[in-house]
């Protein structure tokens, strides 16, 4: 934390002073409110913090939605396919060809259909985020111990004692990697869908921004989403290290 | 006047002393192998293997690397079908018969490191559906006799080597099974320990006699472990040899294995392999 911290200060540092002197705004040929400053983009963050809040409470709650639709279907995805051999020739040629649909060309048909209420953004958000957690869960399922199925085949567990007592908690970990991926992606996914089509939200206000050249408060969005997505990150890896006590 | 203040077993009540559990005295089957190919598509494995081995015996498996004892083990405990040839165990011939009659320990430990050193030992009782405080007391028990007092709560990373293995044969024999099929139980544990932990399982045998198969490549520990040793050749394995020991399980192991008789059979049981 301290590292990266100093790096960060250093870098707005001079950021500062390149704004202040106005060697950027000289060299784009732009006015200097175009090219604010750290202590302008704070000043912005402060005095807009109200719609800030609320703004991000809304992309908030898309993302969070957007996480747990994708963790249980993704984890419901990567046991079937586990399960049984057929769903996952069947499925992963699919899920991995998915993928290469760009979420820019999905959002604005999601909007036609869905409306502009939260509903296309937390789709939008899953569809993003289904991929780690689904690839992520299936690695760890199968990464168990040949030995230790056989280990429990004969000491009479079940299949499902077997997958409640071996495989989950084996893939437990290899899933919380797919989940701080998916965390990383889940605001990339929330703006697009805000982009295509909204009335709130921090891509919303980003967006919107743009027309009354507020870049001072664009800056201030995006440092808002960014502080959203790592709280997201630090609060995984807290859930990690309670639930995975043993490594 | 003094007074009685004992209190009657009737006026006990609830208040009842938990009476330890009776030792079960644990069945025992004997295993017969007739005929018996094993193939993984073209390679074949295992070629004619005859075997047998009376309830209550130790049937030591030895051989090279890659001979097939391993698979020749997991064919016994139903955990494959042969290619050719018939396996019973107590009588009954198909895989899931003989996988209800062995106890399988595999050659690492794979203590589940989400568990608990009991809830670990346990295993077997969990998966028959007996409670988590009722399978923890049973175990308890035997956390006492093999020296694991203590540990109940112990993480398995924080066991030693040894420690670990026995509380992986602890999660063998409490399953309560006729046979214990154990896959080079003690490979990964260095000299010392590995001899400890035969003493420790040869007493735990005396104690608690049980039907066996011991897979290893160490000719001493399994002529000093079982009653009847089988030499397998190099792929595909074949019995080359089988041995009776002179002493199976003496109390004293360094007497026992320093024995001429025990020497001589050592000798045998490795000019066999070394023939083959």
């Amino acid at each position: 934390m301290v590292l990266p911290g100093l790096l960060l200060a250093g870098l707005l540092g001079l950021w500062q002073i390149a704004c202040s002197t106005g060697a950027v705004a000289d060299a784009l040929d732009l006015e200097s409110f175009l090219v604010p400053s750290p202590a302008e983009i704070a000043q912005s963050l402060w005095e807009n913090r109200g719609l800030l809040a609320e703004n991000a409470w809304v992309t908030l709650r898309e993302m969070l939605l957007g996480i747990l639709v994708a963790l249980v279907v993704g984890v419901g995805f990567a046991v079937l396919m586990h399960r049984w051999r057929v769903m996952r020739d069947a499925a992963y040629p699919l899920i991995v060809a998915s993928q290469t649909i760009p979420i820019v060309v999905i959002a604005p048909i999601l909007v036609v259909w869905f409306g502009y209420g939260i509903t296309p953004k937390v789709l939008i958000v899953a569809l993003i985020c289904f991929f780690p957690i689904t690839v992520n869960a299936l690695d760890g399922l199968r990464s168990v111990d040949p030995e230790a199925v056989k280990m429990m085949r004969s000491l009479d567990a079940s299949r499902w004692q077997r997958f409640w007592r071996v495989e989950a908690p084996a893939a437990l970990p290899s899933l919380f990697t797919g989940i701080k991926i998916a965390v990383v992606v889940a605001p990339i996914g929330a703006v697009f869908a805000e982009w295509a089509g909204s009335s709130s939200g921090l891509g919303h206000l980003i967006q919107s921004d743009t027309a009354y050249y507020l870049v001072a408060r664009q800056f201030a969005t995006v440092a808002v989403l960014s502080a959203l997505a790592l709280a997201l990150i630090g609060l995984t890896a807290l859930a990690e290290r309670r639930v995975v006590t043993w490594r | 006047m003094r007074q009685d203040t004992r209190m009657t077993p009737e006026s006990r009540g609830s208040q009842t002393v938990e009476s330890p559990p009776p030792r079960r005295q644990a069945p025992a089957d004997a295993i017969a192998l007739r005929g018996v190919d094993h193939a993984y598509g073209e390679l074949q494995t295992l070629d004619t293997i005859d075997l047998e081995a009376p309830a209550h015996s130790v049937l030591g498996l030895v051989g090279a690397s890659g001979c097939g004892k391993s698979t020749l083990l997991e064919l016994i405990c139903g955990l494959r079908e042969p290619t050719a040839g018939t396996i019973e165990v107590g009588g009954a011939a198909a895989a899931a018969e003989r996988l209800a009659r062995c106890a399988f320990m595999p050659q690492r430990d794979l203590l589940l490191p989400w568990y608990s050193a009991i809830d670990n030992a346990a295993l077997a009782l969990r998966n028959q559906g007996i409670g988590r405080r009722e399978a923890r007391a049973a175990a308890t028990g035997l956390f006492e006799r093999f020296g694991l007092e203590g540990f109940e709560a112990a993480r398995p990373d924080e066991l030693s080597g040894g420690m670990r293995q026995r509380v992986a044969f602890l999660r063998t024999l409490i399953a309560g099974k006729p046979v214990l099929a154990l896959d080079e139980p003690f490979a990964s544990l260095d000299a010392i320990t590995r001899a400890e932990m035969q003493e420790w399982l040869a007493a735990a045998l005396r104690t608690d006699p049980r039907t066996a198969v011991l897979v290893t490549h160490d000719v001493e520990e399994a002529l000093y472990l079982s009653d009847r040793v089988a030499v397998l050749s190099a792929r595909p394995g074949r019995i080359v040899a089988e041995l009776r020991s002179p002493a199976p399980r003496a109390p004293d192991r360094d007497a026992a294995v320093t024995d001429p008789a025990f020497v001589a059979a050592r000798e045998e049981a490795l000019h066999a392999l070394r023939g083959s």
